[in-house]
């Protein structure tokens, strides 16, 4: 059984971080009541360009490659992201439309890309991938030691860490409150003085930014590389988790850890003796059935930021 | 004199409609200064000129005594000037610290002073005798709570000016009380406060000047102490009967409509009718008249059955139809005209011909067998235009192309031509020209010289007392009495609509010699 | 004459968008370092070259049309189907499976596995319709959320069904559209029947909201379910069919690969595309039958066109799937569009 538990536990939280960062970027969008659906779009684009830039400049930066390739990723995603911003809340477009528009675009233009560059369906692999560590003292810690804190990948540390500061930032600080009044009601923040469209628009770029993030997460740990079906739901599964997460930050972690063991088990089901009869499917469609049991409400209730979906007019009722 | 607030000959048009035609409102310190008019008269306008919503076309504004340029909610803000809005700003899922702070949050290395906030918050609403939960949930907390709170945001932010508008709306009696005292003690610790209303009761009971404006227009300002209810809602809805309707008297036979003891809550429990009884005959027009929200709204809602009834019975033709589905009791003999027809009455963009058919679509001969026949849809469109004298290009010709007036003649047309035995009009001329209104009212007398039932609700004195057989007057969900128009006068049906019951108004008017024509005007 | 420029700015707005997605697409071509015009040529040549691609061309367009239909038959009573690539998924295997497990004669077969595979189609969209309908939930959330199940489900169902395969066997002559006579008519391409039944179905849809009283009903929840509900209609009622029906329509557009193209389902790495790329179609043709063929035209043409492009041009085939991105950002910010319309046709008078 323990040994069942060292090896899906790593598997899990190496699923859920590409989807811990993705979520959270989520959550930002969100709670200022834009929709974003375009988190796998932004995700493809991270992925892609984490791989890239891993790729170009790895002889040059060493072991920081996939750090500052992560940096990259973000940059370039959350200038993407900007396209989305300007249709939803300058241009009033429908958020769910632009939404796909944007997935769509990453996808090609990603894809796109690597064939001109590589002249090929995929990139090349990269060498220089985001490392693991064995956190010192911790690791040393009988049973859970070895479960969590051997051989974890740098960027899940950060994605933990991620969790924190948005919760911190969300519920803390000015800005926090501030975006949360801006998503569920525009017009009492507008009263009260606050830019509603400034605050949209960092939200939808920190989105961006974040679910960058999670897709080069997602390319230089777990796929190394670059193709078609790299990311291929990761994102939707992401927006999943920050529905199941309740629009919460550390909920939106917690849904991924917990969509990542599903992950982790569809992967690894086979080969555990009294789960090899469960067919892996079960384990695939786990989180979208969560997801859809918890907005019908038979989880406890999930309620979205009332204003979400609806672009702010000044002077309407 | 010194006054904090002095609109003088403030102007507002849109396009060509004066909203505000040279209005002068002056606030003394320490004053609750009521602004009185009917819905529609520019109240809210001229409070949102001086809050730098709209900018006026014309006139100064002066604060201290100082002229000023309002040109946004921030700088009214910087000026002492706080609104406190009908429809609260409050952001539901925050906490009542976390609303009031909103947008001035006082911070501590980087994070948000909670504790400190809501020590000032409760400091605050402790001076004022403003009793709010700093911790809780705005949407956990009372609405009258919720209106505390916005008021604390005004006080926080220093407001020494206070515009309430239509603070009483959606309260309770008895939070009505508190928030009359609440204004006194605001009052009493050196604010000033401008409180629009056009309730004539809570200007008698708290104010001290009276503004009233009519159709855009300051009609003058009076002192509250010199002035009576009668004198008020004369000035509010002025002299001049615009026109007399044509109409011989009224011979009324069976029943139609027949309510007893009828019961609705809103959603939050409130009982928004309580045992309220009325009974409507063919070849009569029993008018509704009453202030705006004493239960019309869901009187009008639960015999069309948009609204569940607690308890208690709503017959049309001695067919119970508590509680049935909207269709049944259309079937049962029941036309209405909506009260807001662009959300009820009409699909704006549907064509005129898909509109007329709208009650109708799913019987023969407009459909059969599933398959819709467009073309009796049309041809019976046709009709209706040409017999309700409905101005359109045409029976393809959406119904959001149509003016108003058109509009309501489309759906007046729709519900007369289904030839219903009883026939509610809600507010059917609200918004219309005279020309239009005079239609209208031709109509539902031709209904009710046909043997028809009518039931018409309107806030407009005049058409009550022109239109209606019989006036039943509704207060605080309610029936409060009827009368017959050509007995009574519009300062009693005034006094009535403020609660009054019929007999004690008949005994005032006997008392002061039905003298209502001398106005006491500044 | 107002009301007719109007009209004129609802076709502007598509045409508008499709000019602009092409002229972008152009500079992403140029500065990438290839030959707009080499591309487009190769692109036309694609589309148009021979009878071949012709035949190929308006094969594409079948599934299109129908994943067109089912996005705009949602819309109508105004709701976002974003499951239909979900419901074609299942669409697809029914009518593969069905095409493959029974042996009948084609009279019965054929319509049987198309029957098969709009209700499983239609099934798909029932549990979001009742979701909404019921309980309020966004339909939007939940049809994604199903086309990851249907993904996964049907994936397991062919290894299961297979025997640990990684495809369905081939579906008996009797259940197939596919025709030799079209084949022989465009020098042998894979066209099949499947166009007569997505132009059906352009006809059943245009049946139902112009004809008949359920579609009156629809239509008028899709404008104003407030007003619609004084009219005494069930919105709730109104909502589910329209989900059931827009799904049935997306599943046939699965039984168009199963029983035309393919003839069979393998195990998917990934989701076919034609599902979201039905939301282009339906927002170009503005939710109309006959807007969709045109949509469903278009964006049908340039999927299989850009086929041409690599070995023309030397260009990635992905270009277009850039170009009709851009297509539906460009009709989604339609407003700023229309505003600037509106200003030039003001500015045009006052210059008159």
């Amino acid at each position: 059984m323990l040994d069942i538990l060292y090896f899906i536990i790593p598997i899990t939280i190496a699923s859920a971080a590409p989807l811990i960062f993705t979520a959270i970027g989520g959550v930002f969008s969100e709670r200022s009541g834009v929709i974003n659906i375009g988190l796998e779009g932004l995700m493809i684009m991270g992925a892609f360009i984490g791989i890239l830039f891993n790729l170009f400049f790895a002889d040059v930066l060493g072991a920081w490659t996939p750090w500052v390739s992560l940096l990259v990723a973000m940059l370039v995603s959350a200038l993407f992201a900007t396209l989305h911003a300007v249709a939803s809340i300058s241009f009033r477009a429908d958020q769910v439309v632009s939404g796909v528009a944007i997935n769509m675009l990453g996808l090609a233009i990603a894809l796109f890309s690597v064939k001109m560059i590589f002249g090929k369906g995929q990139t090349d692999f990269i060498q220089q991938k985001i490392p693991r560590f064995n956190i010192p003292y911790l690791e040393d810690i009988p049973i859970i030691g070895p479960m969590f804190f051997k051989l974890v990948y740098g960027s899940s540390i950060i994605a933990i860490a991620v969790a924190f500061i948005a919760w911190f930032v969300i519920y803390k600080t000015p800005f926090g409150l501030r975006l949360r009044s801006v998503g569920e009601h525009p017009m009492a923040a507008d009263t009260m003085g606050i830019k509603v469209t400034k605050i949209r628009y960092i939200a939808v770029i920190i989105s961006g930014g974040l679910a960058g993030i999670g897709g080069a997460v997602y390319s230089q740990t777990i796929t190394n590389d670059f193709g078609h079906a790299t990311i291929n739901g990761q994102g939707f599964m992401a927006l999943a988790a920050m529905i199941f997460g309740k629009w919460h930050p550390i909920g939106a972690m917690g849904a991924a850890l917990f969509f990542g063991f599903a992950q982790a088990l569809a992967i690894s089901s086979s080969s555990i003796k009294f789960l090899a009869d469960i067919p892996s499917v079960y384990f695939h469609i786990f989180p979208y059935v969560l997801t859809i049991l918890a907005l019908a409400g038979f989880l406890g209730k999930a309620n979205a930021p009332k204003a979400i979906g609806k672009p702010y007019i000044k002077g309407n009722r | 004199m010194e006054y904090v607030i002095e609109m003088l000959d403030v102007s507002k048009k849109f396009g060509t409609f004066y909203a505000n035609d040279h209005i002068t409102l002056q606030l003394e310190k320490g004053e609750i200064h009521a602004l009185l008019g009917e819905n529609g008269a520019g109240k809210s306008t001229l409070m949102n000129v001086l809050f730098g919503l709209y900018q006026p076309d014309g006139g100064e504004i002066r604060v201290n005594g100082e002229k000023v340029a309002i040109t946004n909610p921030n700088i009214a803000n910087d000026l002492g000037i706080g609104m406190v809005h009908q429809h609260f700003m409050l952001v539901e899922n925050l906490t009542v610290t976390e609303n009031i702070i909103l947008g001035s949050e006082p911070t501590k290395s980087g994070m948000i002073n909670i504790k400190d906030s809501a020590k000032k918050v409760a400091e605050i609403s402790k001076m004022y005798g403003l009793d709010v939960d700093p911790y809780a949930k705005v949407e956990d907390i009372s609405v009258g709570m919720q209106q505390r709170v916005e008021i604390l945001k005004t006080l926080y932010r220093g407001a020494d000016i206070l515009i309430f508008d239509e603070p009483t709306a959606s309260l309770t009696p008895q939070e009505i009380e508190e928030l009359m005292n609440i204004m006194r003690k605001l009052v009493a610790e050196g604010k000033s406060i401008i409180l629009i209303t056009h309730k004539l009761q809570e200007i008698m009971s708290v104010s001290d000047k009276v503004t009233v404006i009519r159709k855009g227009k300051g009609i003058g300002t009076v002192i509250t102490k010199e002035t009576n209810p009668e004198e008020l809602a004369t000035l509010m809805v002025g002299r001049q009967v615009t026109f007399k309707t044509e109409k011989g008297p009224s011979h009324p036979t069976e029943e139609v409509l027949k309510i007893e003891n009828l019961v609705v809550n809103d959603y939050r429990g409130v009982a928004k009718l309580k045992e309220l009884n009325l009974s409507v005959r063919r070849g009569e027009i029993v008018g509704i008249a009453g202030i705006d929200g004493n239960g019309q709204s869901e009187l009008i809602e639960a015999i069309t059955g948009l609204t569940k009834v607690k308890s208690g019975k709503i017959y049309i033709n001695s067919v119970d139809v508590t509680n049935k589905k909207p269709r049944k009791i259309t079937e049962a003999g029941l036309g209405h005209i909506p009260q807001d027809r662009h959300k009820h009455g009409i699909v704006l963009d549907f064509t005129v011909g898909y509109n007329a058919a709208l009650q109708s679509y799913y019987h023969e001969p407009y459909s059969k067998g599933g398959i819709m026949n467009y073309k009796v849809v049309n041809d019976k469109a046709t009709e209706l235009i040409k017999e309700f004298d409905v101005r359109t290009q045409g029976v393809h010709e959406l119904a959001r192309a149509l003016s108003g007036g058109n509009q309501q003649k489309l759906i007046i047309g729709r519900e007369v031509l289904r030839n219903p035995d009883l026939l509610i009009a809600a507010l059917p001329t609200r918004g219309l020209d005279v020309g239009a209104i005079e239609f209208i009212h031709k109509r539902l007398i031709e209904q009710r010289d046909s043997g028809k039932a009518v039931l018409l609700i309107t806030f407009e004195l005049d058409e009550v007392m022109n239109v209606s057989d019989r006036i039943a007057v509704i207060y605080d969900g309610a029936i409060v009495g009827t009368v017959v128009p050509q007995e009574t006068t519009e300062q009693a049906l005034g006094l009535m609509m403020a609660g009054h019951s019929k007999r004690e108004v008949d005994k005032e008017m006997v008392d002061t010699g039905k003298d209502g024509d001398e106005h006491h005007v500044e | 004459m107002n009301i007719m420029s109007n009209k004129m700015i609802n076709i502007l707005v598509p045409v508008i968008s499709i000019i602009l997605g092409l002229l972008v697409g152009a500079v992403v071509m140029l500065i990438s370092g290839y030959d707009p015009v080499a591309g487009y040529t190769a692109l036309w040549n694609g589309i148009f070259g021979d009878s071949y691609v012709i035949g190929e061309t308006i094969r594409q367009i079948s599934p299109y049309i129908l994943a067109g239909l089912a996005v705009a038959f949602a819309f109508r009573t105004g709701l976002f189907n974003i499951g239909v690539e979900g419901q074609l998924i299942v669409g697809w295997f029914a009518a593969a499976y069905v095409g493959m497990a029974f042996e009948l004669p084609k009279i019965i077969h054929l319509p049987l596995a198309l029957i098969a595979a709009a209700v499983a189609g239609a099934l798909w969209g029932l549990i979001p319709g009742i979701l909404k309908a019921k309980l309020h939930v966004h339909e939007v959330i939940v049809t994604i959320m199903m086309n990851y199940i249907a993904f996964h489900v049907v994936n397991a169902l062919i290894k299961t069904i297979s025997g640990g395969g990684f495809k369905l066997d081939r579906i008996q002559p009797t259940a197939s559209l596919r025709s030799d006579f079209l084949s022989n008519l465009t020098d042998f391409s894979t066209l099949h029947y499947g166009i007569f039944v997505a132009l059906a179905m352009v006809v059943v849809m245009w049946f139902i909201l112009e004809k008949t009283k359920s579609g009156f009903e629809l239509k008028s929840v899709g404008f104003n379910q407030n007003a619609s509900q004084y009219a005494g209609m069930s919105v709730n009622k109104n909502i589910v069919m329209a989900m059931v029906i827009s799904g049935a329509f997306a599943g046939l557009g699965g039984a168009m690969e199963a029983l035309g193209t393919f003839g069979t389902i393998s195990l998917m790495g990934g989701f076919t595309g034609i599902g979201f790329d039905g939301i282009a179609v339906a927002l170009l043709g503005a939710n109309t039958p006959l807007g969709v063929v045109f949509g469903a035209t278009l964006f049908g043409s340039l999927k299989y066109g850009a086929n041409n492009m690599p070995n023309a041009a030397g260009i990635p085939i992905e270009i277009v799937s850039i170009i009709i991105a851009l297509v539906i950002f460009f009709v989604a910010c339609g407003y700023i569009i229309r505003i600037g319309l509106v200003r030039l046709r003001k500015n045009k008078k006052e210059a008159k």
